[in-house]
């Protein structure tokens, strides 16, 4: 059994979800970090940050977060190459930990966008690696992925694009909705695999990414 | 001591928010060539060592797509 650690900030509010979605995953069992603790990066295999409003977007989104705890126990964990998994507002908190290149920023259409999405798996040679189309549901305000140029190009020749979308919503540059960090051990995405791993939900391509922690 | 801390979208990023603004000025007739939508931070310290730069650095801004600009208030 691969034991995921699922990080709640104040303002964290898509965690009983992904909590649920990894604890119903064969081999996979959940637990739960609260932000103002460490937690000992050897007693997990891997850990998942979860949508939400952590701080309510306060300042930037994700960036308050980014500075707490348990963040110090994620980014030891990272460092022991095991596998992150940050989930719309948790790729937020990824990106200003430093933990993945990049920021997100306000939908171009400054809307907030509440649809289903169609993916495309990109190459990474990565055990995060998924193959063809996924669609999973995205809601975000501040999903807009933006890096520059030259770190751009240093990601597509280092297979660190994961997932693109079909029809971009935000203005991401390159289509982009999910990164890898250098090592390939780090994922963020705006998507929300959590709300597509039962067919009632209205689709089980979640579940192909939560697999990945296998 | 009071210390401003300007916070602005850098140059060559899209500043949507501020795009947006300036649509609806330029809607209502006013004359502008140009909106950025930042944000304006005070802080206040007695201790007069306190590092306004490194407090920037360190969750004030995002260097990869915004700039500060550093003020006392008097």
């Amino acid at each position: 059994m691969k034991k995921i650690g699922v990080v709640r900030f104040l303002g964290t509010n898509c965690d009983q979800d992904i909590f649920d979605a990894v604890a119903a995953t064969e081999g996979l069992q959940a637990e739960w970090l609260w932000y103002e603790d460490k937690f000992e990066a050897g007693d997990l295999d891997g850990v998942v940050i979860p949508g939400g409003f952590s701080y309510g977007d306060y300042l930037r989104c994700g960036a308050l977060a980014s500075k707490v705890p348990v963040m110090d126990s994620v980014e030891e964990l990272a460092g022991l190459g095991k596998a992150v998994l940050g989930i719309c507002n948790g790729f937020q908190v990824l990106c200003e930990r430093g933990l993945l290149p990049g920021v997100l920023m306000r939908n171009e259409s400054l809307k907030f966008i509440d649809d289903w999405s169609v993916l495309k798996a990109e190459k990474t040679e990565s055990p995060w690696s998924l193959e063809g189309e996924l669609t999973m549901p995205i809601a975000h305000g501040e999903g807009r992925y933006f890096v520059p140029a030259d770190t751009l190009e240093s990601m597509k020749k280092n297979g660190q694009i994961w997932l693109t979308y079909s029809d971009n919503p935000n203005g991401s540059v390159d289509d982009i909705a999910g990164v890898l960090n250098a090592g390939k051990n780090v994922a963020g995405l705006m998507p929300h695999p959590e709300r597509a791993v039962n067919s009632w939900m209205g689709g089980t391509d979640g579940r192909k990414l939560l697999e990945r922690f296998l | 001591m009071k210390y401003g801390v300007k916070v602005m979208p850098k140059k060559d990023v899209l500043d949507s928010q501020g795009r947006a603004t300036e649509l609806i000025l330029s809607k209502a007739g006013f004359e502008l060539t140009q909106c950025k939508v930042g944000k304006f931070i005070e802080i206040e310290t007695t201790s007069s060592s306190t590092d306004l730069k490194k407090m920037a650095e360190y969750v004030l801004f995002n260097p990869l797509v915004e700039e500060i600009f550093i003020s006392e208030i008097k």
